[in-house]
């Protein structure tokens, strides 16, 4: 077969099974290889962060500087941070989509699947570009993963500017991601599959991927400033020519609250999927779903300001986005409120995705409600930069997003592989990552009550006991999940033969394939009635 | 909705090539950019940079034209015309939101940092960092006078930025004009109109290079000249970039109407440039009541 460059590779027939070898992942244009690809970087990056996290709370065990000088300290909270937010769990969500989003609605692949290929492959370039941040002279960005200014630009090392270019490319992955998204829903769906018959994993995706499209250019913008800053003379940070350090922290926080939402969001889809599949019940009240959804993602551009609460805003803005963001907790009520009424009263059955499911209703309400405490202002002034506030974004993004994570890997693996899960095996995992995350992350509330602040590398004696509980809980979660990827990598070599629908209770396009899933999914749109 | 069997086109080698010119942008544009801060030989980044630029370049040729090709063997079906369409539309969405954020930043340091600086408002107190700053806009006079020299002159609007304005805002008459032959199938005057806009696209830009050559020798209006030259250059900056990409796409189409590429129906590359291009056109016009008349 002719294979020289601008060629196409392979033919044009559609009904074809995957290229051999290492071709197969580089030049993909499949939705379900990119998909995995996805995924898997996205473990390898969970991995790496969580390794970070590990040394940060290996640091915090006891008082004193034990292991790492506070340089070393304050790079790591920044690269666990970026690793995790950029690295973990957005690509980890848009690995499900590009896998689930196809199957869901019916469409052969993604709406433009070249495209889809670039958007996955920027993603190790740039994070390889800004990881060998770590080894440059005068070590990797040390600014935390907000990165304000002027500690961002004035105090800023060198490789700041491999940093922001790294970002740039982030940003035109995901960009180009989320058109992709957004362009195979709406106009990729099999016949009759009308709007409001979206699976709401899909509809969490769609208003995702508005989000994304609306924020990574706004995410640009500001870095651009920074460039501009640091190496070009300009002053948009700097007060001394007219700028302001703090409308840094504006235009970060208008494109960084949203994104908040594009972690979540899609975990908000993926419970939805679960939860009526082991109540075997359909979900109640799926239209209020839908608008809560829309409600939070319109919200989330006007309540960016709770992060600055402490920076000296004129009052009618404190009052603003105070009561702006406490607005929030409606549809998010809504949506906690259904997933319950859901379970009312249905056949519950308690599998590994379902564990995790209710974990996460659980825990990550916790974190909603110390949001709630973090949205009050005046309650803020106590809170800000302390371990609550940690404590607090950790329950949403762990037990969260990552559960969130996980439920899907655990719900849809048996589609993917062809092979059921060792529930055994995932029950383990669930209870080791259950106690683990809540000994890691709920004594942070009190610490963090009490005062002590984050992103320090030593602290005051009386926080010794609370913090050397919280590591041997960090180290309790990071290690069970080596049963993670155990779990997967089982589950994808072997394990009893799963039926096409999987799990008794379950709904949905997906479902009706075979299992594995075929490589094309749906070369002829099927009709949803 | 899908009817028709949806064209997923086989493996390409385009997508993981342009990762890799991506990288060797980026990279060799870091290893520029310190290099030049630190007063260092900018050899390797030029290089590297400019390797990625040439990588890229032919892929976008090679990448188009494979698309071209597919195209033009009818393997489109209506249905990828939308995709196509919606891909387009949330590209200029995301080219909105990226001005959005530098048009926020102007709008806050004229309404509210420079304005509290001089004492203003409700966090005047911020005063007493550089007491007897006065407010003004546009900022003559910087806070620290030493490190950002104020301009000592700002450019007119009623001269070359009025002349562009009325440049670019007939570019983007010309180019429906063009448009509406190519609906109607008058390949000469297509290649007329579009020449025309091509040729007025690139008047402005040779204008607002002017214009950045007298505001550097003449106004003193530079990057260094604290918080009005930083927004003008940024938004202006940005924008030029854009009307050059632009107009790149403007001739590259104009040589696909000599080509005969389009047709009445089917030509949904000429219109994703004519939705660029009245984009371009409409950040102009923010640009003109924002950055030169207020």
């Amino acid at each position: 077969m002719e294979t020289t460059l601008g060629q196409n590779l392979g033919d044009t027939h559609h009904d074809h099974g995957p290229a051999s070898g290492i071709g197969r992942w580089l030049f993909t244009t499949n939705h379900k290889d990119i998909g995995t690809l996805y995924l898997w970087f996205s473990l390898l990056m969970f991995l790496t962060g969580g390794t970070m996290a590990l040394l940060i709370r290996a640091e915090l065990f006891q008082p004193g500087l034990q292991l790492v000088q506070p340089e070393f300290f304050n790079q790591m909270t920044t690269m666990h941070g970026l690793i995790m937010v950029f690295g973990a769990v957005m690509p980890a969500f848009v690995g499900l989509a590009n896998w689930l989003v196809p199957m869901m609605i019916g469409a052969p692949d993604m709406a433009l699947p070249r495209m889809n290929n670039w958007s996955f492959w920027i993603l190790p370039f740039a994070f390889a570009m800004m990881i060998s941040t770590l080894f440059m002279e005068g070590g990797a960005p040390n600014f935390g993963w907000t990165f304000y200014a002027p500690l961002s630009t004035t105090y800023a090392p060198p490789s700041v500017t491999f940093f922001i270019f790294a970002v740039h490319m982030m940003g035109i992955s995901s960009i180009m991601g989320a058109i992709n998204v957004i362009a195979t829903i709406l106009n990729l769906r099999a016949p009759g599959m009308t709007m409001m018959k979206l699976p709401l994993f899909v509809w969490s995706w769609l208003i995702t991927a508005f989000l994304l499209i609306a924020v990574m250019p706004v995410l640009a913008g500001v870095v651009t400033m920074m460039l501009m800053d640091i190496h070009f003379g300009t002053s948009f940070f700097n007060a001394a020519g007219g700028g302001d350090p703090v409308l840094f922290q504006h235009v970060f926080w208008f494109f960084g609250h949203p994104e908040v939402y594009i972690m979540i969001l899609p975990a908000f889809g993926i419970i939805s999927e679960i939860i009526p599949t082991f109540a075997r019940k359909r979900l109640f009240g799926y239209a209020s779903m839908v608008y809560a959804i829309a409600s939070i993602a319109i919200l989330s551009f006007l309540v960016w300001a709770h992060h600055m609460f402490t920076v000296g805003l004129p009052l009618a803005g404190e009052l603003f986005f105070m009561f702006a963001t406490m607005l929030i907790a409606v549809p998010t009520g809504v949506k906690v409120f259904n997933w319950v009424a859901t379970m009312f009263r249905g056949s519950l059955t308690f599998e590994t995705p379902m564990l995790f499911a209710l974990a996460f209703v659980v825990l990550f309400t916790i974190g909603g409600f110390s949001g709630l405490m973090l949205a009050i202002a005046p309650a803020d002034f106590q809170y800000h930069d302390t371990y609550f506030v940690v404590a607090h974004f950790h329950y949403v993004l762990v037990p969260g997003a990552i559960f969130s994570i996980m439920a899907a890997t655990y719900f849809w693996l048996p589609k993917w592989t062809g092979h059921m899960i060792n529930e055994r095996m995932g029950k383990i995992h669930f209870w080791l990552s259950f106690v683990g995350v809540n000994i890691t992350f709920f004594p942070m509330h009190f610490v963090g009550l009490a005062g002590m602040p984050r992103r320090i590398p030593d602290y005051a004696l009386q926080f010794a006991d609370f913090n050397s509980v919280a590591s041997v809980g960090a180290f309790i979660f990071g290690f069970s999940q080596l049963l993670f990827l155990y779990n997967v990598i089982a589950c994808i070599r072997g394990g009893a033969r799963a039926t096409d629908r999987v799990w008794e209770g379950a709904h949905g396009l997906e479902w009706t394939l075979p299992s594995p899933a075929p490589y094309h999914s749906f070369s002829q749109p099927p009709v949803v009635k | 909705m899908s009817t028709a069997s949806y064209y997923v086109p086989p493996q390409s080698r385009w997508p993981i090539l342009a990762s890799i010119a991506l990288f060797l942008i980026a990279f060799g544009a870091g290893n520029l950019i310190n290099a030049m801060s630190a007063g260092t030989s900018t050899g390797t980044g030029w290089l590297l940079f400019l390797a990625g630029l040439l990588l890229l370049l032919s892929i976008l040729f090679g990448w188009f034209r494979n698309v071209v090709h597919e195209s033009m063997s009818g393997m489109y079906s209506e249905q990828m015309d939308r995709s196509f369409r919606w891909g387009m539309s949330w590209f200029i969405f995301s080219e909105v939101m990226f001005f959005a954020a530098f048009f926020g930043t102007l709008f806050y340091v004229r309404n509210l940092a420079v304005p509290w600086l001089g004492g203003e408002g409700e966090k005047g107190v911020s005063n007493m960092l550089w007491e007897g700053f006065q407010a003004q806009w546009p900022l003559m006079t910087t806070p620290d006078m030493e490190r950002f020299p104020g301009p000592e002159q700002i450019i007119s609007p009623w001269h070359l930025p009025l002349l562009n304005t009325i440049l670019l805002v007939s570019s983007s008459f010309t180019v429906t004009i063009a448009h509406k032959a190519l609906k109607l199938g008058n390949r000469s005057n297509i290649v007329l109109w579009l020449a025309l806009t091509v040729l007025l696209g690139a008047s402005f830009l040779v204008f607002q290079a002017y214009e950045y050559f007298e505001a550097y020798h003449e106004l003193g209006l530079t990057l260094h000249a604290g918080i009005y030259g930083a927004t003008f250059f940024i938004l202006t900056g940005f924008h030029g970039m854009h009307v050059t990409l632009g107009t790149l796409m403007l001739i590259i189409i104009w040589l696909r109407v000599l080509k005969g590429h389009f047709s009445p129906q089917h030509h949904f590359g000429f219109e994703a440039v004519a939705w660029y291009w009245h984009f371009v056109d409409v950040v102009w016009v923010g640009l003109f009541l924002f950055v030169y008349i207020l």
